[in-house]
């Protein structure tokens, strides 16, 4: 059942800087930032804050956290590659959160939302905050980042852990380290005898670790490049992976929340005189924004909490979903402009000469609704609490559990636990938040909380509302101006409020995917406009690109149609990276493009550069009885190196599909404050039947190592607009798409 | 009440209309069997009785009763792989994996019923089990791989 065992997890507490049983090393000094954060028993060794070496096994940490794009497991190859163990020999484990597990690749992707970005200034200030979140170590999964970030770290990792372990060999067994070899777990002397690593762990206690090891170069990899079977898949085929949902801890209650239905208004009054004589039941208690509903079967609260009546406070934000459009139309003024991060060209005296095409284009509020709804077990002692959840940030659950309890940060255990999805939805804490607040009014009982699907979608912190204006021209067959403009509220700043960071300056997530994407139109100019604050929102996979990777693409169509030009040869011809058109090229190339089609079946065709990586796509739909059919997606992107190629087409495919699905038919709308669409038969998502076919390439042509989990959103709801045009002559300027037809 | 689960009678002191959901993993700690609903919407839940795929967050748990019933657990085991199980390890169908068992038990129940399925009959069959990820085309490939397995 997943009981967790958590006296095996001592060695994993939080800033304890004292030895336990006195065998500690390795604090890791290649890159030394920070402390290690692993201690080690008796018998134990840590190498580096990523390798530990027992007698009974070698366990890799793997810090950032798996919501199902396997980083588990490209984490753990990486350390594997250069530390000379079999996959199927080591386990994983995500360790505490620790500065030592620093997030640097977002930090760079930080500084462009966090500070003005603008010429030097911008160069300046990514330093400064990559020095603030060296500070703050923050240890946060998201962005694309797991790869970027540790691709050469963790490689340091386990060939300083190797070569530690050898030089102990070395010197015990009186032999050369360079007449040593490694493979499988195990130390090979030149006369054929294997020391197993796991019989070295107490010696290697006493060792100095070796720094500065060399890596390997491609040519000797053994896993990365190569297919390879994921760690969790076997536990993911058989029942057997417990989520932070399955997790349980002795003596704990079942918990769940009744909140504000209008996501953060507050509770006016409550009567749960019902709901307490309901069989099982065993508190009810206030907490912010709605009350904790306490029993002994997760079913038995969830009954308990709808026979309560509340009175509920309206919510701060305009409670109709057409308020929220007038804002963001309102929002296109000088005074709103949040920045004009591109200006290429004279557009205003090219729009002033030519016939000015214009459009408007609007995308939704976006449930991320993972399908394991939010949880979390909390206990709260006099001096420490104890938390078990899945989460992308760590260090934010630690912070906020110590400010809430009163309890320093340091006496704040988190254990990060395997999660069923998240698409962004645990960057957000409100449930560990909540159950810390029960757990507070019932110390020493650990309390698991889960929502209910419908309270988890109705408090979803959903992807930003938007909308773009698009003025342009053509001439000679061409695109000769493009002048953007969107607007949206700060998905940021919402986001950051609620960790009590604030962020200055503009929000380059309003313009992500539009003002960076590589094509070389003479006259082109990318304006963000920063509405207010609505309904409370938060990052959805690929944040700002997932609006604004159609609303680009979208107005690019239309001026490329109005040219009378093939939307990919345009594309191709408008083209300024390298590494883009070959993204092009391999997508005319995978689908035999020979134009947009027409009568019934149509392609479309979309490229967004997003997190560094170019993906183009291209659609294929066909009307039939039903509806619109989409046939084939021939997919496309470049990353620099692909870790696993199995797990890559994985998260293509689906990104592609996460991407059409919210397309076709997802939205959540307002009325009276609240989300009118709380579970999947208003928010259906893609079905297994609407799945086409995906056909997927991975190229590894640029020199940075890049992430894959996002970047295949963006392109695949414009490459379908594109695709149902040409199949039907309507051009669709909103979604989702099901507004105005049905698909198959 | 008495109920038959993986071939291992369990005795329950829960009200008749208790999901069957929420007896195997409140009362009886059989996690692999998920929550993701409520509603019959997504079939996290799915588990077989008397070897037909049912909604286990829609049936009571009075009604379970008499019945086979048979869970994720019960299909298979990391040592002793069901064909379909082994069939979605080898196409390495999953990324987060929460809707997997409801997945597995939905495809067990197909080919118990259907050994050789068209690809319209898959369409069908695995329609009602959502997958948020977005593995759809994997699980058409593992349906496919375990049908071969069964026939051979």
């Amino acid at each position: 059942m997943g009981r967790l065992k958590t006296i095996a997890r001592r060695t994993f507490l939080i800033g304890s800087a004292a030895v336990v049983g006195g065998v500690a090393f390795g604090v890791y000094k290649v890159r030394k930032p920070h402390e290690n954060p692993l201690t080690a028993e008796a018998g134990e060794a840590v190498l580096t804050p990523y390798v530990k070496i027992t007698g009974d096994g070698i366990t890799l940490i793997t810090p950032r956290a798996d919501s199902g794009q396997g980083v588990y497991h490209v984490q753990a190859a990486l350390i594997a590659e250069e530390l000379d163990v079999d996959l199927d020999q080591i386990k994983t484990d995500p360790g505490p959160p620790s500065p030592a597990y620093w997030n640097t690749a977002l930090a760079a992707e930080a500084a462009d939302f966090l500070v003005p970005a603008a010429g030097m200034m911008h160069n300046l200030a990514e330093g400064a905050v990559n020095s603030v979140m060296k500070v703050m170590g923050l240890q946060i999964t998201g962005g694309s980042t797991t790869v970027p970030d540790q691709f050469d770290k963790l490689r340091h990792a386990g060939a300083s852990a190797r070569e530690t372990i050898k030089a102990l060999v070395s010197k015990r067994e009186g032999v050369a380290i360079g007449d040593l070899t490694t493979r499988a777990g195990k130390v090979i002397l030149p006369d054929g005898q294997e020391i197993p690593y796991t019989d070295l762990a107490a010696d290697l206690a006493d060792v100095e670790v070796v720094q500065d090891v060399p890596l390997r170069e491609p040519s000797q990899w053994r896993y990365i490049g190569q297919p390879m079977q994921r760690i969790d898949m076997l536990a993911k085929s058989t029942g057997t992976q417990d989520y932070g949902i399955d997790a349980a801890v002795d003596g704990m209650v079942q918990a769940t929340v009744l909140m504000n239905p209008a996501q953060g208004g507050g509770m006016a009054d409550y009567d749960a005189t019902e709901a307490l004589s309901m069989r099982g039941v065993q508190a009810v208690v206030p907490i912010t924004g709605g009350l904790g509903i306490v029993a002994d079967n997760t079913w038995r609260a969830f009954r308990a909490a709808q026979a309560i009546t509340v009175t509920w406070e309206a919510p701060s934000f305009p409670p109709e979903q057409a308020d929220h459009w007038a804002t963001l139309e309102a929002a296109f003024t000088p005074d709103a402009q949040d920045s004009r991060k591109r200006d290429d060209g004279d557009v205003d005296t090219a729009l002033a000469e030519g016939d000015v095409l214009t459009a408007e284009y609007r995308a939704p509020y976006l449930a991320h609704a993972p399908l394991e709804p939010v949880n979390a077990i909390v206990r709260v002692d006099d001096d420490r609490a104890e938390v078990w959840t899945g989460t992308q940030i760590p260090r934010f659950i630690q912070a906020n559990v110590s400010r809430i309890t009163g309890i320093p940060a340091d006496n704040v255990t988190v254990h990060a636990l395997m999660m069923g999805g998240s698409f962004g939805h645990r960057l957000e804490d409100e449930v560990v938040k909540q159950a810390t607040e029960i757990a507070m009014q019932m110390k020493g009982t650990p309390v698991k909380l889960a929502l209910s699907r419908e309270e988890d979608m109705l408090h979803d912190f959903p992807r930003q509302i938007a909308m773009a204006r698009l003025r342009g021209t053509v001439a000679n067959g061409q695109v000769a101006a493009l002048d953007l403009g969107i607007a949206m509220p700060s998905v940021m700043a919402s986001q950051l409020s609620r960790q009590n960071q604030s962020a200055p300056g503009p929000d380059s997530q309003i313009v992500a995917g539009a003002w960076d994407q590589p094509f070389a139109i003479p006259h082109q100019r990318v304006t963000g406009y920063r509405a207010p604050e609505l309904a409370p929102i938060s990052s959805w996979r690929s944040v700002g690109a997932s609006t604004n990777g159609f609303f680009y693409n979208a107005a690019l169509d239309e001026l490329i149609d109005a040219a009378g030009a093939d939307p990919l040869e345009e594309r191709l011809r408008l083209c300024s990276d390298p590494l883009a058109r070959r993204v092009l090229e391999a997508v005319a190339e995978m689908s035999g493009w020979s134009g947009i089609g027409g009568n019934g079946t149509g392609r479309g065709v979309a490229l967004t550069k997003s997190f560094g990586v170019p993906c183009a796509q291209v659609i294929e739909v066909t009307g039939i009885d039903t509806g619109l059919r989409i046939d084939d997606v021939w997919v496309a992107a470049e990353v620099g190196r692909i870790v696993d190629p199995v797990n890559f087409e994985n998260l293509v495919q689906g990104g592609v599909i996460y991407g059409l699905g919210h397309a076709m038919n997802s939205q959540i709308t307002y009325a009276g404050g609240v989300a009118e669409q709380s579970n999947f038969d208003s928010n259906p998502g893609l079905r297994l039947s609407q799945s086409p076919r995906i056909m997927v390439r991975g190229l590894e042509n640029g020199d940075r190592v890049l992430g894959i989990g996002e970047p295949p959103l963006p392109p695949a709801a414009p490459a379908l607009a594109g695709a149902i045009w040409a199949a039907t002559g309507m051009r669709l300027r909103e979604m989702p798409f099901s507004k105005f037809l049905t698909f198959a | 009440m008495q109920l038959r689960i993986n071939g291992t009678v369990h005795e329950v002191d829960v009200e008749d209309d208790m999901p069957l959901l929420w007896v195997l993993r409140d009362e009886l700690g059989l996690t692999g069997t998920k929550y993701g609903c409520g509603i019959a919407q997504c079939g996290a839940c799915t588990v077989h009785l008397d070897g037909v795929a049912v909604r286990s967050c829609q049936t009571w748990a009075v009604d379970a009763e008499g019945a086979e019933i048979t869970t994720i657990e019960g299909l298979g085991t990391p040592d002793a792989l069901n064909a379909v199980q082994a069939a979605w390890l080898t196409e390495q169908v999953a990324q987060c994996g929460y809707c997997q068992s409801g997945q597995i038990m939905q495809a067990a129940s197909l080919l118990a019923e259907n050994p050789n399925p068209t690809d319209p009959e898959i369409d069908d069959a695995m329609s009602g089990n959502l997958c948020r990820c977005g593995t759809y085309p994997r699980i058409r490939a593992a349906v496919k791989r375990a049908a071969r397995m069964m026939e051979g």
